[in-house]
């Protein structure tokens, strides 16, 4: 598999990127809000694509870090990066006791686990004073990274959520390119094999679902800073789901994967929304013709066609 | 002791029969799943849809079949809809297995549960842009209308009807699958596909008509359900992950299991609505999660 | 012209050397106008497609144009999600320099996309949605609240039928802050005339079975069940109140949220008799009849909801605004809108300075199928609520445009 390829591409991608304010096409909040759902599939893919475990509770991760990093950033007044670190930090730790209970069973039951606990955190974020139940926690304020650079300015903010970004896409490449990647992978291949290989698998499996929940959390933080709204919507069951839809997308067990699964789906609620019902049916629509036709995914299929590693 | 409790005996029983009454549409749309994922090994998200039809296609039957085909007057009683709906939806779902599910049995049991979930937005989709989000008010049957008075206690009858009829759908599903040849062929086929066709056995027919009784079995509660509740596109959606871990609880593939899980979590969701209402949705979770870490496979499953 | 850097830099620069200049005109030499609202959702029928009909009405009535510049009209789903409503209002102000939103049915909405309007210094008219605190302890100088909060459902159909003799109550609150409002609005009402509250039973919202709570508001034995929330919640607690035989026994229902489409949704056979309140209705007098039917020309032969009414009031009343001051500047509409009564054959009275838009309500009774004549014939009024009664009184109030704080 040709790796040098990869990073001439990957390269290319960023430099775009990077360069994207200063056109006219395409809108930097509609970007912005593709780099926190990319960040988000990225986690999902991580836990499917590699160790081959399905969640349907993610959204408790990436609401319950939107939730506190909005929450930081508005009564505690924290600068930006902070208020991420405080969000991931929490997803982190709920991701650990979630999973925990959850390793303990397997396919469906591991996923039904997963949602029933999505659920509770759902239940806890319409009860509890701080959320404000159906509002959300409005008004977030975008703050000033490293108490320097307002990110109130549209530009700005893009820039800082690119960097978000091309940390999570470094973090989540340094994870799979890892001998710890390896045996994830081994993992999801063949289990009875890995653990008469001698490996703890559920530590493993634990391990990869902490740093799934926590890169969640980093999704569902800097969406709060984007959007500068925490909200109901994000820890949902359905929320789950549309990360399920844009790993899928985009091709999983991918690195440029999630970001395309989300530039699409996200790119089409917005097409969509004006005309009704046709977003649900055009969601369902493609993940029927994803999971008949088109399994490996827009990335998966070029990079199949291309023969290289994307 | 019931005074300590806040609440006075008979709206206690009145509270018990209510969650009995839900908890026999949980055991009869478990049902389905159950035996679903019990011989195909396919988690059928598109129940909670397929529940949707049946309530949508009696209301149709009522209101809008008459001018399709050019008698206005016409309705479609509510006795011909408990048998036509289901069979319907039977039908169609027949053609999704044929069409697309078979296509995914070699595959990762994650592509099925996949590929219903997709079907189930587009069916949902479209009969919200027909019929509009807030959806069709159908009326209790006539003959079905009223209820006992029981001092303060109103017991309707179309409700105890539905009660009557889950049940006998229940039992009826249970004494097939677990008395008849034929379910015991049913039952073959779960533990091993490949004997039974070997033995001559037609296995996929069988997996095609199993698939087919069990969404329309999801097709007959949401006819009953068409009186209670609105008739909705997204009834069934908030349902179907309920339903899911009702199963779940339950254990995957246990008839009986099914069955009485359905109508004891029913019961005690409703417990819930009369002490702590808000949590009535999330009550059913929490249970789920207590059982699994107890009980991996359920309480009545079987380690597979 | 969408807002990229150079784009901004180029604009910053001009602003600084002309701004004298821009104070008196239109900006982007048109007026654009975004229908903010539920089009597939659940309240889409309260505003949804009908509300951009009606704000289309309104720029057709106007002319199309305004002091020579064109009237552009959009519009954007907000499926009533917080979330949405706050990126559509951004994207609507930023990318596509839309200078007034209108609609914004459910109060989560509106309240997230009020936050952007003061933001960006953009106008923001809340016809749809109904909590008190949009013009109470969350308002802002952007915001005008068009035709009904919950305030004047709480003193229009609360006082209506404690006056009538029944006196205990029994609520059902949907288990968020609309809900709990409605339910507190209600109570103080009723306490107020003499009555009581029984008890309450709080249930997650977008439930679908109701029966349990409806056993326990007839086992307390109130003379009224109380309906705190709106939408299908509203629509199956009438269904299984009929079910239970609430409705035509010696308890009634009485549902403090209800649109016209609810009552069609749910049929006249179990909603007749039931009294609500709303801000408008078509079948009041002439000019309102006249206005439901060019409307149900455009729309599919349906009557328009008082929402809806109140979508073309305030589009029509914002475009006279520019009109008078001579420009889309949203601090001089404001204050232009709040100098100004409003009599548009519509709706009749006066902004405050808090952005409440007081005005008359009525107080209507669903007609038994007998009465009916059509399918939009539901009701009829059967008392007209004056202004004063059905408006927080502005020394109650906790908003800081009054308080001053």
């Amino acid at each position: 598999m040709n790796t040098t390829a990869f990073t001439k591409i990957s390269i290319v991608i960023f430099a775009a990127l990077v360069l994207l304010p200063f056109q006219d096409f395409v809108y930097d909040l509609f970007m912005m809000k593709v780099f926190c759902f990319a960040i988000f599939a990225a986690s999902v893919n991580l836990l499917l694509g590699y160790a081959g475990l399905l969640s349907f509770g993610h959204a408790a991760f990436f609401g319950a870090a939107s939730y506190v990093t909005a929450h930081a950033m508005k009564e505690w007044g924290v600068t930006p990066e902070l208020g991420l670190l405080i969000g991931v930090g929490c997803s982190t730790a709920l991701g650990y006791v979630f999973g925990s209970l959850a390793i303990r069973r397997q396919g469906i039951y591991f996923a039904m686990i997963t949602l029933a606990l999505a659920q509770v955190i759902y239940f806890i974020a319409t009860q509890a004073p701080f959320t404000n139940g159906e509002d959300g926690i409005q008004g977030v304020p975008r703050g000033e990274f490293l108490g320097l650079i307002d990110l109130g300015p549209s530009s700005n903010m893009y820039w800082f959520s690119l960097g978000v970004f091309l940390l999570a896409f470094l973090l989540v490449m340094r994870v799979v390119r890892s001998p710890f990647g390896q045996v994830l992978k081994s993992i999801r291949e063949n289990e009875p094999r890995a653990i008469s290989l001698g490996y703890n698998v559920d530590r493993y499996k634990l391990m990869a679902f902490t740093i799934s929940a926590g890169l969640a959390g980093l999704g569902g933080g800097l969406k709060s800073l984007v959007l500068q709204l925490a909200s109901l919507t994000d820890v949902y069951w359905q929320m789950s789901g549309e990360a399920v839809l844009m790993t899928i997308l985009g091709g999983i067990g991918t690195l440029w994967g999630p970001i395309a699964g989300a530039a699409v789906i996200i790119n089409l609620q917005n097409y969509l929304a004006n005309l009704g019902g046709w977003s649900t049916i055009a969601t369902g629509a493609i993940f029927v013709i994803c999971v008949l036709a088109f399994r490996r995914g827009i990335v998966g299929e070029i990079a199949h066609r291309l023969k290289i590693q994307l | 002791m019931f005074e300590l409790l806040g609440i006075a005996p008979q709206a206690l029983v009145a509270q018990l029969l209510i969650g009995l009454i839900n908890g026999s549409f949980y055991a009869l749309l478990s049902l389905g799943l159950a035996v679903i994922f019990g011989l195909l090994n396919v988690i059928n998200f598109t129940h909670g849809a397929l529940y949707m039809l049946g309530a949508m296609f009696t209301w149709i039957g009522l209101t809008q079949f008459g001018g399709w085909i050019g008698m206005p007057e016409f309705e479609v009683p509510y006795l011909v809809a408990l048998f036509v709906a289901p069979l319907i939806v039977g039908l169609f779902s027949i053609v999704i297995e044929k069409t697309m599910l078979k296509r995914l049995y070699h595959l990762d049991h994650l592509y099925g549960l996949l590929l219903t979930f997709g079907l189930a937005l587009v069916i949902e989709g479209l009969f919200r842009h027909w019929y509009g989000a807030l959806g069709n008010s159908y009326p209790v049957p006539d003959m079905l209308r009223g209820g006992l008075r029981i001092d303060k206690l109103f017991l309707p009858y179309y409700r105890l009807w539905v009660v009557g009829l889950a049940l006998l759908a229940c039992f009826a599903t249970w004494y097939f699958i677990e008395k008849t040849k034929l379910g015991s062929l049913l039952r073959a086929g779960t533990e091993n596909p490949r004997l039974l066709q070997a033995l001559g056995v037609n296995v996929p027919l069988i997996i095609t008509l199993t698939y087919g009784a069990g969404c329309a079995l999801a097709a007959f509660a949401g006819v009953l359900a068409a009186p209670i509740y609105q008739v909705t596109a997204n009834m069934g959606s908030e349902l179907i992950i309920v339903v899911f871990a009702v199963v779940v609880i339950g254990g995957m593939g246990s008839i009986a299991g099914s069955i009485i899980t359905g109508l004891s979590l029913g019961v005690i969701e409703g417990l819930t609505k009369v002490f702590y209402p808000e949590a009535s949705s999330v009550s059913i979770f929490v249970i789920m999660i207590i059982v699994l870490l107890l009980k991996p496979a359920g309480l009545f499953g079987k380690v597979r | 012209m969408k807002k990229t850097l150079i784009s901004q830099l180029v604009a910053g620069a001009l602003l600084a050397v002309g701004s004298s200049a821009s104070a008196q005109s239109i900006s982007n030499d048109t007026v654009n106008i975004g229908v903010l609202t539920d089009l597939s959702g659940i309240y889409s029928a309260v505003e949804g497609p009908g509300g951009v009909v009606a704000a289309e009405l309104a720029v057709e009535d106007f002319g199309g144009t305004v002091l020579g510049k064109k009237i552009n009209l959009s519009s954007a789903d907000t499926q009533s999600k917080a979330d949405l409503s706050s990126s559509k209002a951004r994207e609507m102000f930023e990318r596509d320099n839309v200078d007034m939103i209108v609609g914004n049915v459910s109060t989560s909405s509106a309240l997230a996309a009020m936050e952007v309007a003061d933001q960006l210094k953009r106008v923001a008219l809340v016809i749809g949605a109904a909590s008190l605190p949009i013009t109470n302890e969350k308002c802002n100088p952007y915001t005008v609240h068009w035709v009904y909060d919950t305030y004047a459902l709480a003193n229009g159909t609360g006082a209506a039928v404690v006056a009538t003799g029944k006196k205990s109550w029994y609520f059902l609150t949907a288990d968020y802050a609309f809900g709990h409002t409605l339910q507190r609005d209600a109570s103080k009402v009723i306490e107020a005339s003499g009555g009581e509250v029984l008890g309450s039973s709080a249930h997650p919202i977008k439930s679908n079975d109701f029966t349990s709570y409806l056993a326990q508001a007839q086992a307390s034995g109130a003379q009224v069940i109380g309906l705190a929330n709106a939408g299908g919640d509203t629509i199956g607690s009438i269904k299984q109140a009929a079910e239970l035989g609430i409705v035509g026994s010696d308890q009634t229902i009485v549902p403090l949220l209800m649109f016209s489409s609810d009552i069609q949704a749910l049929g006249l056979r179990e909603t007749q008799g039931m009294n609500f309140t709303v801000g408008w209705y078509w079948d009041y007098n002439d000019a309102n009849r006249a206005f439901a039917k060019r409307f149900m020309e455009k729309f599919d032969g349906k009557a328009p909801t008082s929402v809806q009414a109140g979508v073309y009031s305030a589009t029509m009343n914002y475009l006279k605004a520019i009109e008078a001051t001579k420009t889309d500047d949203a601090d001089k509409i404001m204050e232009y809108l709040k100098a100004n009564p409003i009599d548009d054959g519509l709706f009749k009275g006066q902004i405050r300075k808090d952005g409440k838009f007081e005005h008359d309500m009525y107080l209507l009774q669903v007609k038994t199928p007998a009465e009916s004549k059509d399918k939009n014939d539901i009701a009829s009024v059967v008392r007209v609520i004056p202004a004063a009664e059905a408006t927080l009184p502005l020394s109650e109030s906790t908003c800081k445009l009054v308080t001053g704080s």
